[in-house]
Protein backbone atom coordinates (compact mmCIF):
# COMPACT_ATOMS: atom_id res chain seq x y z
CA UNK A 1 0.00 0.00 0.00
CA UNK A 2 2.94 2.47 0.69
CA UNK A 3 4.32 2.22 -2.85
CA UNK A 4 6.27 5.51 -4.69
CA UNK A 5 3.46 7.16 -5.44
CA UNK A 6 1.85 7.30 -2.06
CA UNK A 7 4.96 8.00 -0.27
CA UNK A 8 5.58 11.15 -2.31
CA UNK A 9 1.77 12.13 -2.09
CA UNK A 10 2.31 12.01 1.45
CA UNK A 11 5.17 13.96 1.32
CA UNK A 12 3.68 16.48 -0.94
CA UNK A 13 0.70 17.22 1.02
CA UNK A 14 2.71 16.99 4.53
CA UNK A 15 4.88 19.68 2.87
CA UNK A 16 2.10 22.20 1.86
CA UNK A 17 0.20 21.29 5.24
CA UNK A 18 3.32 22.49 7.18
CA UNK A 19 3.62 25.50 5.16
CA UNK A 20 0.10 26.93 5.54
CA UNK A 21 0.21 25.93 9.26
CA UNK A 22 3.50 28.78 9.29
CA UNK A 23 1.55 31.15 7.11
CA UNK A 24 -1.42 31.38 9.42
CA UNK A 25 0.66 31.25 12.72
CA UNK A 26 2.75 34.41 11.49
CA UNK A 27 0.20 35.77 10.10
CA UNK A 28 -2.23 35.75 13.23
CA UNK A 29 0.95 36.34 15.37
CA UNK A 30 1.18 39.21 13.46
CA UNK A 31 -2.40 40.30 13.91
CA UNK A 32 -2.00 39.73 17.43
CA UNK A 33 -3.82 43.61 18.45
CA UNK A 34 -6.52 42.84 16.69
CA UNK A 35 -7.15 39.09 17.26
CA UNK A 36 -7.16 39.88 20.75
CA UNK A 37 -10.32 41.07 21.94
CA UNK A 38 -9.57 43.17 24.65
CA UNK A 39 -6.72 44.12 26.97
CA UNK A 40 -6.40 43.41 30.45
CA UNK A 41 -5.83 46.14 32.83
CA UNK A 42 -1.87 44.80 33.34
CA UNK A 43 -1.44 44.71 29.75
CA UNK A 44 -2.38 48.41 29.30
CA UNK A 45 0.14 49.28 32.04
CA UNK A 46 2.59 47.38 30.13
CA UNK A 47 2.27 48.16 26.82
CA UNK A 48 5.09 50.60 25.46
CA UNK A 49 2.60 52.20 22.56
CA UNK A 50 -0.27 53.37 23.05
CA UNK A 51 -2.86 56.00 21.37
CA UNK A 52 -5.13 57.71 24.13
CA UNK A 53 -7.57 58.33 21.38
CA UNK A 54 -8.02 55.31 19.58
CA UNK A 55 -10.79 53.32 20.12
CA UNK A 56 -9.77 50.34 22.59
CA UNK A 57 -11.66 48.01 24.49
CA UNK A 58 -10.65 46.49 28.08
CA UNK A 59 -11.58 43.58 29.81
CA UNK A 60 -11.51 42.01 33.62
CA UNK A 61 -13.48 41.93 36.41
CA UNK A 62 -15.79 44.81 38.14
CA UNK A 63 -14.06 45.71 41.45
CA UNK A 64 -15.92 44.67 44.50
CA UNK A 65 -17.61 48.01 45.94
CA UNK A 66 -16.34 50.15 43.49
CA UNK A 67 -19.59 51.38 41.53
CA UNK A 68 -20.68 54.65 41.61
CA UNK A 69 -23.51 55.94 39.98
CA UNK A 70 -24.26 59.75 39.52
CA UNK A 71 -27.38 60.60 37.93
CA UNK A 72 -26.57 59.34 34.06
CA UNK A 73 -23.12 58.35 34.35
CA UNK A 74 -21.80 55.35 36.14
CA UNK A 75 -17.91 54.94 37.74
CA UNK A 76 -16.50 51.75 38.82
CA UNK A 77 -12.94 50.13 38.29
CA UNK A 78 -11.86 47.43 36.09
CA UNK A 79 -9.19 45.19 37.65
CA UNK A 80 -7.51 42.03 37.05
CA UNK A 81 -6.56 41.68 40.57
CA UNK A 82 -2.74 42.84 39.50
CA UNK A 83 -4.01 46.17 38.04
CA UNK A 84 -6.81 48.68 38.01
CA UNK A 85 -8.23 50.95 35.09
CA UNK A 86 -10.95 53.30 36.62
CA UNK A 87 -13.83 53.50 33.93
CA UNK A 88 -16.95 56.32 33.38
CA UNK A 89 -19.86 55.58 31.60
CA UNK A 90 -23.31 56.70 30.79
CA UNK A 91 -25.94 54.27 28.66
CA UNK A 92 -27.30 51.26 28.95
CA UNK A 93 -26.29 48.42 31.15
CA UNK A 94 -26.19 44.89 30.25
CA UNK A 95 -28.36 42.34 32.70
CA UNK A 96 -25.71 40.92 33.89
CA UNK A 97 -23.15 43.37 34.96
CA UNK A 98 -22.39 43.28 38.48
CA UNK A 99 -19.82 43.43 41.19
CA UNK A 100 -17.57 40.44 40.99
CA UNK A 101 -18.07 39.55 37.64
CA UNK A 102 -16.58 40.30 34.07
CA UNK A 103 -17.18 43.12 32.04
CA UNK A 104 -15.50 44.46 28.93
CA UNK A 105 -15.80 48.16 28.07
CA UNK A 106 -15.34 49.76 25.13
CA UNK A 107 -13.73 53.41 24.48
CA UNK A 108 -11.22 55.76 24.78
CA UNK A 109 -8.54 55.89 27.51
CA UNK A 110 -7.89 59.17 28.59
CA UNK A 111 -4.64 58.13 30.13
CA UNK A 112 -3.64 54.83 31.36
CA UNK A 113 -5.55 55.09 34.51
CA UNK A 114 -8.25 56.58 33.30
CA UNK A 115 -10.83 55.36 30.22
CA UNK A 116 -14.46 56.53 29.06
CA UNK A 117 -16.45 53.83 27.85
CA UNK A 118 -19.40 54.06 24.95
CA UNK A 119 -20.27 50.85 25.40
CA UNK A 120 -20.08 48.05 28.37
CA UNK A 121 -20.57 44.15 27.76
CA UNK A 122 -20.89 41.67 30.47
CA UNK A 123 -18.52 38.89 30.56
CA UNK A 124 -19.23 35.49 31.81
CA UNK A 125 -17.18 32.76 32.96
CA UNK A 126 -17.65 29.13 32.15
CA UNK A 127 -18.85 27.44 35.52
CA UNK A 128 -22.46 26.54 35.10
CA UNK A 129 -24.52 25.67 38.43
CA UNK A 130 -28.01 25.92 40.11
CA UNK A 131 -28.45 28.80 42.35
CA UNK A 132 -28.29 26.52 45.14
CA UNK A 133 -25.29 24.94 44.57
CA UNK A 134 -23.74 28.54 44.54
CA UNK A 135 -25.05 29.37 47.95
CA UNK A 136 -22.97 26.17 49.29
CA UNK A 137 -20.27 27.27 47.70
CA UNK A 138 -20.69 30.84 49.16
CA UNK A 139 -21.01 29.85 52.52
CA UNK A 140 -17.99 26.99 52.30
CA UNK A 141 -16.18 30.05 51.08
CA UNK B 1 -16.59 -3.48 8.71
CA UNK B 2 -15.35 -1.48 6.01
CA UNK B 3 -17.31 -3.76 3.78
CA UNK B 4 -20.72 -2.80 5.33
CA UNK B 5 -19.59 0.87 3.22
CA UNK B 6 -19.44 -0.98 0.27
CA UNK B 7 -22.33 -0.06 -2.44
CA UNK B 8 -23.84 -3.35 -2.51
CA UNK B 9 -24.59 -3.57 1.55
CA UNK B 10 -25.50 -0.22 2.29
CA UNK B 11 -28.49 0.05 0.22
CA UNK B 12 -29.34 -3.02 1.49
CA UNK B 13 -28.99 -2.11 4.99
CA UNK B 14 -30.26 1.64 4.64
CA UNK B 15 -34.27 1.25 4.76
CA UNK B 16 -34.50 -0.30 8.11
CA UNK B 17 -31.83 1.37 9.69
CA UNK B 18 -32.78 4.78 8.71
CA UNK B 19 -36.09 3.86 10.52
CA UNK B 20 -34.72 2.58 13.35
CA UNK B 21 -32.35 5.63 13.69
CA UNK B 22 -35.46 7.86 13.07
CA UNK B 23 -37.51 6.21 16.08
CA UNK B 24 -34.43 6.33 18.54
CA UNK B 25 -33.49 10.00 17.61
CA UNK B 26 -37.04 11.08 18.43
CA UNK B 27 -37.29 9.70 21.46
CA UNK B 28 -34.13 10.67 22.62
CA UNK B 29 -34.77 14.41 21.46
CA UNK B 30 -37.65 14.28 23.16
CA UNK B 31 -36.34 13.11 26.74
CA UNK B 32 -33.71 15.96 26.21
CA UNK B 33 -35.70 18.62 25.50
CA UNK B 34 -38.02 17.54 28.54
CA UNK B 35 -35.10 17.71 30.61
CA UNK B 36 -33.30 21.32 29.05
CA UNK B 37 -36.36 23.39 29.03
CA UNK B 38 -38.32 21.81 32.25
CA UNK B 39 -36.23 19.54 34.61
CA UNK B 40 -32.62 21.07 34.84
CA UNK B 41 -31.89 24.34 37.37
CA UNK B 42 -31.67 27.91 35.94
CA UNK B 43 -28.32 28.94 36.11
CA UNK B 44 -27.19 31.20 39.03
CA UNK B 45 -26.02 33.71 36.78
CA UNK B 46 -28.31 33.64 33.66
CA UNK B 47 -31.23 32.02 35.20
CA UNK B 48 -33.28 30.85 32.42
CA UNK B 49 -31.30 32.30 29.53
CA UNK B 50 -28.94 29.45 29.82
CA UNK B 51 -31.36 26.74 28.12
CA UNK B 52 -29.65 27.98 24.92
CA UNK B 53 -26.71 26.02 25.75
CA UNK B 54 -28.50 22.71 25.34
CA UNK B 55 -28.87 23.51 21.78
CA UNK B 56 -25.75 25.41 21.16
CA UNK B 57 -22.96 23.52 22.67
CA UNK B 58 -24.04 19.80 21.12
CA UNK B 59 -24.35 21.66 17.72
CA UNK B 60 -20.64 23.57 18.23
CA UNK B 61 -19.28 20.00 18.98
CA UNK B 62 -20.91 18.79 15.78
CA UNK B 63 -19.94 21.63 13.64
CA UNK B 64 -16.42 21.08 14.35
CA UNK B 65 -16.67 17.14 14.58
CA UNK B 66 -17.95 16.95 11.60
CA UNK B 67 -15.22 18.79 9.22
CA UNK B 68 -12.64 16.95 11.38
CA UNK B 69 -13.84 13.50 9.15
CA UNK B 70 -14.12 15.85 6.55
CA UNK B 71 -10.36 16.69 6.72
CA UNK B 72 -9.40 13.04 7.80
CA UNK B 73 -11.56 11.97 4.79
CA UNK B 74 -10.41 14.35 2.48
CA UNK B 75 -6.38 13.20 3.63
CA UNK B 76 -7.09 9.98 3.02
CA UNK B 77 -8.50 10.59 -0.18
CA UNK B 78 -5.64 12.65 -1.49
CA UNK B 79 -2.96 9.75 -0.57
CA UNK B 80 -4.43 6.67 -0.71
CA UNK B 81 -6.87 7.63 -3.67
CA UNK B 82 -10.52 5.37 -1.77
CA UNK B 83 -12.95 5.42 -4.21
CA UNK B 84 -15.70 5.30 -1.59
CA UNK B 85 -14.13 8.60 0.40
CA UNK B 86 -15.06 11.69 -1.71
CA UNK B 87 -18.80 9.87 -1.58
CA UNK B 88 -18.70 10.01 2.65
CA UNK B 89 -17.33 13.45 3.15
CA UNK B 90 -19.69 15.11 0.07
CA UNK B 91 -22.43 13.24 2.20
CA UNK B 92 -20.90 14.86 5.71
CA UNK B 93 -20.65 18.41 4.23
CA UNK B 94 -24.33 19.51 4.56
CA UNK B 95 -25.32 18.18 7.71
CA UNK B 96 -21.75 19.69 9.21
CA UNK B 97 -22.86 23.33 7.64
CA UNK B 98 -26.29 23.09 8.99
CA UNK B 99 -24.82 22.31 12.48
CA UNK B 100 -22.08 25.62 12.05
CA UNK B 101 -24.82 27.83 10.78
CA UNK B 102 -27.08 26.54 14.18
CA UNK B 103 -24.56 27.30 16.82
CA UNK B 104 -23.79 31.00 15.37
CA UNK B 105 -27.45 31.61 15.51
CA UNK B 106 -28.24 29.98 18.53
CA UNK B 107 -24.74 31.43 20.01
CA UNK B 108 -26.02 34.87 18.49
CA UNK B 109 -29.30 34.68 20.41
CA UNK B 110 -27.97 33.57 23.89
CA UNK B 111 -25.42 36.80 23.07
CA UNK B 112 -27.68 39.29 23.31
CA UNK B 113 -29.35 38.59 26.56
CA UNK B 114 -25.95 37.86 28.50
CA UNK B 115 -23.14 39.91 27.15
CA UNK B 116 -25.82 42.45 25.61
CA UNK B 117 -24.59 42.26 22.32
CA UNK B 118 -25.60 40.18 18.89
CA UNK B 119 -22.26 39.49 17.88
CA UNK B 120 -18.71 40.98 18.04
CA UNK B 121 -15.49 39.71 16.22
CA UNK B 122 -13.17 38.18 18.99
CA UNK B 123 -11.44 35.09 18.11
CA UNK B 124 -14.11 32.02 18.66
CA UNK B 125 -17.00 33.82 17.09
CA UNK B 126 -15.09 35.00 14.00
CA UNK B 127 -13.22 31.10 13.23
CA UNK B 128 -16.41 29.84 13.57
CA UNK B 129 -18.03 32.07 10.78
CA UNK B 130 -14.54 31.29 8.84
CA UNK B 131 -15.29 27.35 9.76
CA UNK B 132 -19.11 27.92 8.24
CA UNK B 133 -17.27 29.33 5.12
CA UNK B 134 -15.13 26.51 4.69
CA UNK B 135 -18.00 23.93 5.08
CA UNK B 136 -19.95 26.17 2.08
CA UNK B 137 -16.91 26.37 -0.03
CA UNK B 138 -16.72 22.78 -0.10
CA UNK B 139 -20.38 22.25 -0.96
CA UNK B 140 -20.51 24.68 -3.47
CA UNK B 141 -17.36 23.06 -5.06
CA UNK B 142 -19.29 19.30 -5.38
CA UNK B 143 -22.58 21.78 -6.58
CA UNK B 144 -21.34 23.60 -9.39
CA UNK B 145 -17.98 21.79 -10.65
CA UNK B 146 -19.48 19.22 -12.97
CA UNK B 147 -16.31 16.93 -13.23
CA UNK B 148 -15.80 14.77 -10.71
CA UNK B 149 -12.00 13.94 -10.40
CA UNK B 150 -11.43 18.07 -10.75
CA UNK B 151 -14.39 18.79 -7.76
CA UNK B 152 -12.68 15.77 -5.46
CA UNK B 153 -9.31 17.35 -5.87
CA UNK B 154 -10.24 20.84 -5.22
CA UNK B 155 -12.85 20.00 -2.24
CA UNK B 156 -10.14 17.59 -0.78
CA UNK B 157 -7.86 20.59 -0.64
CA UNK B 158 -10.57 23.31 1.26
CA UNK B 159 -10.92 20.09 3.63
CA UNK B 160 -7.38 20.02 4.18
CA UNK B 161 -7.04 23.53 4.41
CA UNK B 162 -9.95 23.99 6.70
CA UNK B 163 -8.28 21.34 9.38
CA UNK B 164 -5.79 24.09 10.54
CA UNK B 165 -8.63 26.33 11.90
CA UNK B 166 -10.14 23.40 14.15
CA UNK B 167 -7.34 24.04 16.53
CA UNK B 168 -7.84 27.33 16.20
CA UNK B 169 -11.69 27.67 17.24
CA UNK B 170 -11.22 25.04 19.87
CA UNK B 171 -8.18 27.04 21.47
CA UNK B 172 -8.91 30.95 20.48
CA UNK B 173 -11.39 31.25 24.08
CA UNK B 174 -7.24 30.12 25.58
CA UNK B 175 -4.88 31.83 23.40
CA UNK B 176 -6.92 35.40 23.23
CA UNK B 177 -8.42 37.49 25.24
CA UNK B 178 -12.11 36.88 23.64
CA UNK B 179 -15.65 37.73 24.78
CA UNK B 180 -16.58 34.20 24.54
CA UNK B 181 -16.02 32.36 27.76
CA UNK B 182 -13.74 29.19 28.52
CA UNK B 183 -14.60 26.50 27.63
CA UNK B 184 -16.44 24.03 30.04
CA UNK B 185 -15.85 20.57 29.18
CA UNK B 186 -12.25 19.69 28.07
CA UNK B 187 -10.28 16.34 27.88
CA UNK B 188 -7.65 17.05 30.56
CA UNK B 189 -9.86 18.88 33.53
CA UNK B 190 -13.21 18.04 35.47
CA UNK B 191 -16.28 20.11 33.92
CA UNK B 192 -17.27 22.90 35.16
CA UNK B 193 -21.00 22.62 34.47
CA UNK B 194 -22.64 21.11 37.58
CA UNK B 195 -24.41 17.76 36.69
CA UNK B 196 -27.65 18.47 36.78
CA UNK B 197 -27.06 20.47 33.61
CA UNK B 198 -24.09 18.28 32.26
CA UNK B 199 -27.00 15.64 31.72
CA UNK B 200 -29.25 17.15 29.63
CA UNK B 201 -26.67 18.71 27.45
CA UNK B 202 -24.86 15.10 26.58
CA UNK B 203 -28.34 13.71 25.70
CA UNK B 204 -29.18 16.90 23.70
CA UNK B 205 -25.64 15.85 22.13
CA UNK B 206 -26.33 12.03 21.90
CA UNK B 207 -30.27 12.82 19.78
CA UNK B 208 -28.37 15.29 17.39
CA UNK B 209 -25.50 13.06 16.79
CA UNK B 210 -28.26 10.64 15.56
CA UNK B 211 -29.83 12.98 14.09
CA UNK B 212 -26.64 13.94 11.69
CA UNK B 213 -26.45 10.50 11.29
CA UNK B 214 -29.56 9.85 9.80
CA UNK B 215 -29.05 12.93 7.53
CA UNK B 216 -25.91 11.10 6.28
CA UNK B 217 -26.62 8.19 5.83
CA UNK B 218 -30.05 9.23 3.44
CA UNK B 219 -27.08 11.23 1.43
CA UNK B 220 -24.92 8.93 1.26
CA UNK B 221 -27.62 6.39 -0.40
CA UNK B 222 -28.21 8.90 -3.10
CA UNK B 223 -24.39 9.27 -4.03
CA UNK B 224 -23.50 5.69 -4.26
CA UNK B 225 -26.92 5.45 -6.48
CA UNK B 226 -25.31 8.27 -8.53
CA UNK B 227 -21.66 7.06 -8.71
CA UNK B 228 -23.31 3.47 -9.53
CA UNK B 229 -25.14 5.39 -13.06
CA UNK B 230 -22.20 7.32 -13.82
CA UNK B 231 -20.19 3.84 -13.38
CA UNK B 232 -22.50 2.25 -15.39
CA UNK B 233 -23.24 5.27 -18.36
CA UNK B 234 -19.20 4.93 -19.02
CA UNK B 235 -19.05 1.16 -19.40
Amino acid sequence: MLNKRVKSRIFFLSFFFFIAVLIIFFTLKSLQDNVVYFFSPTEIHNKSEISFNKKIRIGGLVKMGSINKEGNMINFIITDLKNEIAVSYSGLLPNLFSEGKGVVAEGKLNDKKYFIANKILAKHDENYMPPEVSKVLEKSN
Amino acid sequence: MLKNFFPNKILSINHQLINGLIILMIFIILFGLAYSLFLSPEDYIQGDSVRIMYVHVPSSFIALGIFALIGTGSILNLIFKIKIMPLITKSLAPIGSIFTLISIVTGSLWGKPTWGIWWVWDARLTSMLILLFFYLSYVLTWKFIKNFEKANKISSIIGIVGLINLPVIKYSVDWWNTLHQPSSITLTSAPTIHHTMLVPLLIMLAGMIVYSLIVFLMKYKTELIKFKLNKNKKK
